[in-house]
This record gives C-alpha cells, sequence and structure tokens, in this order.
C-alpha cells in the first residue's frame, strides 16, 4: 500500500542473551494513532527507540517511505520524540529548547540567478523565522507567555507540554511518544489525553505513542498493537481489540475479564462453569477453548432463574457502578453492575450470548513454572520430578558434587533458580493411584479427540492443570497420579524481570 | 538552673575548632598583615606586592604554572572522564580506579619517585619550569577527573539522545548540550587543581630544583626570614583570590549539587 509511513520487517532486538523484541512485522499508516500497549518489558519502548534511531535492531528492516533507514542516525531521521521524562534542555530556557531543532535545521531554498537558471541552495532558517514557529506552537500548547522561562521552575504539566512543543515543532513526519503522561497526575492526564488527540487532529502527524495504560490506549488510538514478552499480540481498532480479543492475555490485559476453560459442546454452545451456554463463535467440536466474559456483560437475576445460580461474596462501590464478586463451586465471577447485591446473596446470573467471547486453546503443550530443588529435581505443578539440569546450559555437566560445570568451566549452583518448564502432552503418564507418581489430582475433565482422549488432571494444592493426551480410558474425578520421564521434561532459564 | 541536652550542643565542638583554628588565624594573619614590624598600622604590605619585583615574578609564575597546569588537566581528564562515564565500559570503575590510586600514595614520596624518573631519562636539568608544570599534572590530574566523572555519569542520557533526536549530530550534541551541562564539574575541577597549584612549592621545589619560584615558596621565605606582615599579606592576597573566584564560578549557591556532584 502507498500510504505506509513505516515498517517494520521481521525486526528483532537482543541485549546480551535477553530477546527484547522478537521478529515483529508491523506497518503503520500516514496519520494514524498508533498506541504499542502492553506490560512492561513487553518491548513496547525497544520497538519505539528503533523507530527513533537510538536502537539497531540485531535483524530486520525498517522501512520509512519504503526507504530503508534500518542503520540512519536519529538526527537525519524526520522522526522526533516525546521522552517519558520530558528530557528537556535544563540549561535553556523554553524559547531555546524549542528552537533547538529549528536552528540547526537546514532547508532547501530554490533560487533563480540572472540567467533564469535555479539553483538550489542548503540554508538555516532565518531568526525571525524561527521566532515565529516557536512562538506559534507554544501558542498550540498554551504556553504562549512562557518563552522566557527557565524550564526548571515550570511544573510537570508545563514540561511535558515544552517537550511536545520541542518536538512538534520540526514538523516531523512522525512523532514518538513513549509514555509522555506517565508522570503527571490522574487529572491532568485525562486532559492531556484528549489534548494530545486534538493535536493529533490538528497536525497530521502520524503519532506513535507507548503506554502499559489500557484505558490510555483505547481513549486515543485510532489502532493499537497490543505486545507481550516481544511479540505482538493483537493488532485492531480499540473497539475490535475490546470486543474481540484474540487470546486470553489481550482480554486480560484490555479491561477487566473473566477468563474460563470451556469446551465446545455442540455447534454454537459452550459449557463452562458446568453450564452451557449459547454462544456466536463457531468452534470444532470438543474443542478446548478460552472462555472470555466481561465483568460488566454478567448479569444479575433472582436466583433459579438464571443460567447458573450462585453466591455473592464480594461487593466494593466503585463510584459509578459495584464491582461483585459471584461465586459458583470453585470459580469466581467478576460482575460490574449499578445495583448492589449484599454479600451472602443468592442469585442467579444470565451472559448473553453476543458477550461471550471464544478463542482456541492452544495447548500446544503444558507449560508451568517451576524452580530447581537442592537434588537437582524440578518442582513444578505441586510435585517434584527428576530432570536434565544440563540442559539449560549448552554443553555443560554434572561434577561429582552435583554442581553444574558450565562450558566455559563455571560452577554454578542451581538451588532455587526459577525455571520454565515444558511438558508435552503425550509425555505424561498416568498411573492408577496416589502413591507412585510424581505429582497427583483428580481428573476434572476428559474429552474424546476422535482418535485419543485428552485428559485434564488438576492438582489438589495449587491447581495447575496437566493436560494428557493418551489412548486409554479414565473416568472423571478419579484419582490418579502423574509421571514424566526425564528426558521429556524441557527447560528453560527464567529471563530476569525487567529485562528489555 | 537545669542542664538540658539539646542537639545543639553537639555543634560546640566544632565551633571550638573553628574558632581556634580558622577564625583566629585569620585573624592573626590580618592584624599582621596590616602592620609593620613595630606593630603600627600600614597598607605597604600589599603596596609591596603589586611593586616588589621578586614578589610580581612569583605571581605571574604562579599564574603560568597554576593556568597551564589546570589547562593540561582538563584536556587530559575530560576525555578520560567521559570515556569512563559514557561508553558503559564495564571496566570503567576498575580504570577509574586506577586513575584515584595515586591520591592515596603520600604525594612527596610521588613526587621525589618522579623526580628520579624524570632525571632517568634526563628531563630534570631542562625546564625547571616545564618540569614544575609536568609534576603538577600528574600530581593534580585525579581532582580533575573525579568531579568531571560524576558530572558526566549523572547526566541524564534522554537529555543527550534528545539532542541527537532534534537533529544535531554527535558533535553538535556535545557543544551544545554535554559541555554546558558539565560546566559545574569543569569548574569543580578547575577550583580543585587551580587554588592548590598556586602555591603548592613541594612540586617546584623538588623538580624545579629551587629555580622556581611561586606564590607558596614566596610565603614561606618570608616567613622563615621572620617577616610574618609580607607572609600573611600575600596569603590574604591569595585568599582573597580564591573567594573572589568561588563567588564568580557560583559556589555559594547551596541550592544544589552543581559542584562536582556533591563529591567535594
Amino acid at each position: 500500500m502507498e500510504d505506509k509511513i513505516i515498517e517494520l520487517i521481521g525486526v528483532s532486538r537482543e541485549f546480551d542473551t535477553t530477546l527484547a523484541v522478537d521478529n515483529i512485522d508491523l506497518y503503520i499508516q500516514k496519520g494514524e494513532f498508533v498506541t504499542l500497549l502492553g506490560p512492561s518489558g513487553c518491548g513496547k519502548t525497544t520497538t519505539l527507540r528503533m523507530i527513533a534511531g537510538f536502537e539497531v535492531p540485531t535483524s530486520g528492516k525498517i522501512l520509512l517511505n519504503g526507504k530503508d533507514i534500518t542503520k540512519i542516525p536519529p538526527y537525519e531521521r524526520p522522526i522526533n520524540t516525546v521522552f517519558q521524562r520530558y528530557a528537556l534542555f535544563p540549561h535553556m530556557n523554553v524559547f531555546d529548547n524549542v528552537a533547538y531543532g529549528l536552528k540547526l535545521k537546514k532547508i532547501t531554498a530554490v533560487y533563480e540567478d540572472a540567467n533564469g537558471n535555479r539553483i538550489e541552495k542548503k540554508e538555516k532558517l532565518s531568526r525571525n523565522e524561527i521566532a515565529e514557529k516557536v512562538s506559534r506552537v507554544l501558542k498550540l500548547v498554551d504556553l504562549e507567555e512562557f518563552e522566557k522561562r527557565d524550564v526548571n521552575t515550570l511544573s510537570g504539566g508545563q514540561q511535558q507540554r515544552v517537550a511536545i512543543a520541542r518536538a512538534i515543532v520540526n514538523e516531523p513526519e512522525i512523532l514518538l511518544l513513549d509514555e509522555p503522561l506517565g508522570a503527571l497526575d490522574l487529572k491532568m492526564r485525562k486532559d492531556m489525553q484528549l489534548e494530545l488527540k486534538e493535536m493529533h487532529k490538528k497536525l497530521g502527524i502520524t503519532f506513535i505513542y507507548v503506554t502499559h495504560d489500557q484505558e490510555e490506549a483505547l481513549t486515543m488510538s485510532d489502532t493499537i498493537v497490543v505486545m507481550k514478552d516481544g511479540t505482538i499480540q493483537q493488532i485492531g481498532t480499540p473497539t475490535s481489540i475490546y470486543n474481540e480479543p484474540k487470546n486470553a492475555f489481550v482480554a486480560d490485559f484490555i479491561g477487566e475479564s473473566n477468563i474460563f476453560s470451556g469446551t465446545m459442546v455442540d455447534k454454537f454452545k459452550v459449557k463452562f462453569i458446568n453450564h452451557t451456554f449459547d454462544c456466536v463463535d463457531d468452534f470444532p467440536l470438543n474443542e478446548k477453548v478460552d472462555v472470555v466474559v466481561r465483568p460488566e456483560d454478567v448479569v444479575i437475576v433472582k436466583a433459579g432463574t438464571g443460567a447458573v445460580d450462585g453466591t455473592i461474596t464480594s461487593t466494593i462501590f466503585k463510584g459509578v457502578h459495584y464491582e461483585m464478586v459471584f461465586t459458583v463451586g470453585k470459580t469466581e465471577i467478576v460482575i460490574q453492575d449499578t445495583v448492589e447485591h449484599k454479600v451472602g446473596e443468592n442469585v442467579g446470573i444470565k451472559i448473553d450470548p453476543e458477550s461471550i467471547h471464544i478463542m482456541a486453546k492452544e495447548f500446544v503443550s503444558n507449560v508451568y513454572d517451576g524452580y530447581i530443588t537442592k537434588k537437582n529435581t524440578v518442582c513444578f505443578a505441586d510435585g517434584e520430578f527428576e530432570c536434565d539440569v544440563t540442559q539449560l546450559y549448552p554443553n555443560s555437566h554434572l561434577d561429582d558434587e552435583g554442581y553444574l560445570i558450565t562450558e566455559k568451566g563455571e560452577k554454578i549452583d542451581l538451588t532455587d533458580v526459577d525455571v520454565t518448564v515444558e511438558v508435552g502432552l503425550k509425555d505424561i503418564e498416568i498411573i492408577d493411584n496416589d502413591e507412585d507418581g510424581d505429582a497427583c489430582g483428580s481428573i476434572v475433565s476428559i474429552i474424546y479427540k476422535g482418535d485419543h482422549y485428552q485428559i485434564i488432571i488438576r492438582t489438589d494444592e495449587e491447581e495447575e492443570d496437566f493436560v494428557v493426551d493418551t489412548e486409554y480410558t479414565w473416568n472423571e474425578n478419579d484419582r490418579v497420579s502423574v509421571k514424566i520421564p526425564k528426558d521429556k521434561i524441557v527447560m528453560k532459564l527464567k529471563q530476569p524481570e525487567g529485562a528489555r | 538552673m537545669k542542664l538540658a541536652f539539646s542537639r545543639k550542643h553537639l555543634c560546640i565542638p566544632y565551633a571550638v575548632f573553628l574558632v581556634l583554628f580558622v577564625i583566629a588565624p585569620i585573624l592573626i594573619m590580618l592584624y599582621y598583615a596590616f602592620t609593620d614590624s613595630q606593630g603600627t598600622f600600614t597598607l605597604a604590605n600589599f603596596g609591596k606586592i603589586f611593586t616588589d619585583v621578586p614578589t610580581i615574578s612569583a605571581i605571574l609564575t604562579s599564574l603560568a604554572v597554576a593556568l597551564l597546569t589546570t589547562f593540561l588537566c582538563l584536556l587530559i581528564g575530560y576525555p578520560v572522564a567521559y570515556i569512563l562515564a559514557r561508553t558503559g565500559m564495564k571496566s570503567s570503575s576498575t580504570l577509574l580506579l586506577l586513575f584515584i590510586t595515586p591520591m592515596w600514595i603520600n604525594f612527596v614520596l610521588r613526587i621525589n619517585a618522579f623526580k628520579e624518573f624524570f632525571a632517568m631519562i634526563n628531563l630534570l636539568d631542562k625546564s625547571a619550569f616545564f618540569n614544575t608544570v609536568i609534576g603538577m599534572v600528574y600530581d593534580f590530574l585525579p581532582f580533575m577527573i573525579l568531579p568531571l566523572y560524576t558530572t558526566l555519569i549523572k547526566m541524564d542520557k534522554n537529555v543527550i539522545e534528545a539532542s541527537q533526536d532534534l537533529g544535531a549530530n554527535k558533535f553538535t550534541t556535545f557543544v551544545q548540550v554535554i559541555l554546558p551541562l558539565s560546566m559545574p564539574g569543569i569548574i569543580s575541577g578547575i577550583t580543585m587543581v587551580f587554588m592548590p597549584t598556586m602555591t603548592n612549592y613541594v612540586v617546584s621545589d623538588i623538580l624545579g630544583r629551587m629555580q622556581i619560584t611561586i606564590l607558596g615558596k614566596l610565603i614561606e621565605n618570608y616567613f622563615m626570614q621572620n617577616n610574618w606582615n609580607m607572609g600573611a599579606a600575600i596569603s590574604m592576597f591569595l585568599l582573597a583570590i580564591m573567594f573572589l573566584f568561588t563567588f564568580f564560578t557560583g559556589g555559594f549557591k547551596n541550592e544544589d549539587n552543581t559542584r562536582g556532584g556533591g563529591l567535594w
């Protein structure tokens, strides 16, 4: 398409060993207000910094108007940034801060000489031109009286405006905003959100905005890019992202939601919280799915008249609505309603088919958070399993005392090291008693998948699920234990929190 | 009357120290500076500073040594501090330590070692002036690097990125942003180097083989000759210079930690 202003193709960025951005593809259209949204450490800021030119991708390409700018330094890109902590020049006043970019700018002026030949000349903007542009932009951000003020004497909100003015005065093709409202108080933030939106409309510049605040993203953006662990989870308009989240992460991150494990029991019928609901999404029969229901979409009715009956176990007044927790069995459902229901009240709930969002569950394998014990076994899902710890470091081996020796000969004590454990569905063996396996629980679900059963075993304490594909039949509620062969436990070291 | 302890009383020892060893000596010096050997009031001592040829020559030599030393320290120290602070080198703290360690060795010892080294490479007899300057640079370089390093390491990276973002290349960014923002460190470093080099006559005596007289040496000479009045007058003159320098570089402002990042 012609109006793609910036395009990221297979872009990755590695820091030491951490993959901050993992092979993302993304294009942004001219004039759009795009928000990169995600929890901290999801790679959104790194992505922005690569667009700005402060980071060079480890691999992949960045195109601006179809031209490769991957390796062009920031000062040669027609892109300006509003930094998180403003980053104003403390030794300059408001005017000089805003004029900084203009003073450096060279424009091509075209002259005609006496013979009528066109002469192109690079020249700097004149003092008057600069002054005029600065005062125009300061007016736009409501700071026209502040030209001579020392930036250190300004309030946070005013500094923010100066930072925005300093960036937009250069008329960049793209304006990058890195959580620019993060340091402002709530009221000011709300005002600035609207002002920025207004400014975007007026200026027609493409805005790329980074935030972890989903509400901010929903309020301001034309398009939201939801990121997690360096990958893009979903791209869409605020409405589509809110109403049709692609997976459980997006649903959970955008707004509040109740997420259930469900099963498709018939065409347009899904079973969760022990009840079959009508729905509008079509999935293959017996498929395990994630069911997302927004708190405001659950309707409370008189006990016995709804789909499921249960008890209200908590009620909190939230200003506009009450936030109540409805408990049925072990499941808790968060409900928002303007009518208060008292704790202990027995009520029923109803959910409109349109409000039930179903997404495919990716049961490719079982993934757990675990840690290594003293004996070089791994603990996860209420059990302790024998494992091969040498897989955590390439070409390592264990010494006589059980310490891990890496390729370089370093000795590592793995006790209490956090790992991500992955076990394939077919690699788990089910044993018919409590004792002989390494972890035990009861079977909570059996689904016939045509040629095999998919069984879910839920452990007693942590309520972790083992999803097992097996040819043998079992009964629901059977007490069983599981065993996993040593070589089938795949472990990965957990990346430290906050690594970007 | 009851003796009540309050936190104010904690500063009594320091107040006593201040009166005995700071205020009293200054008053005594002032007395000597403004009197002659008979104890009558006179301004002649100060008049002599600006008329006596050996004194003027000592002042000029001191200024020349101090200016050149400070300039060289800045020239060598800034890049070192910049590299240590800004390149994110893994070994930067070790390197910094290497630059600082000489400060922990007795400096008379260091200068004597330096003298032997100079003698070894046949430089000792060449120029008393340049030997002194080189010795001073060697001695005072850490005092320049440290405040610069602290200022540079504390500088907001975003501000530098903002400059590049707005179209300034690396050189422009350095001139327009990094250099102005490191001024507190530069001033602090200059103060730390310029002032002592005016008077540190151990270096000039040993490396200049007594052939060069700087202000500190002159003061010593007067006191050795029992001319306390002249010695005190020159000391007061130096004190005034330092006071003015500190005043004009904003050293008396206590609002922020600009002075070498609170290091000194």
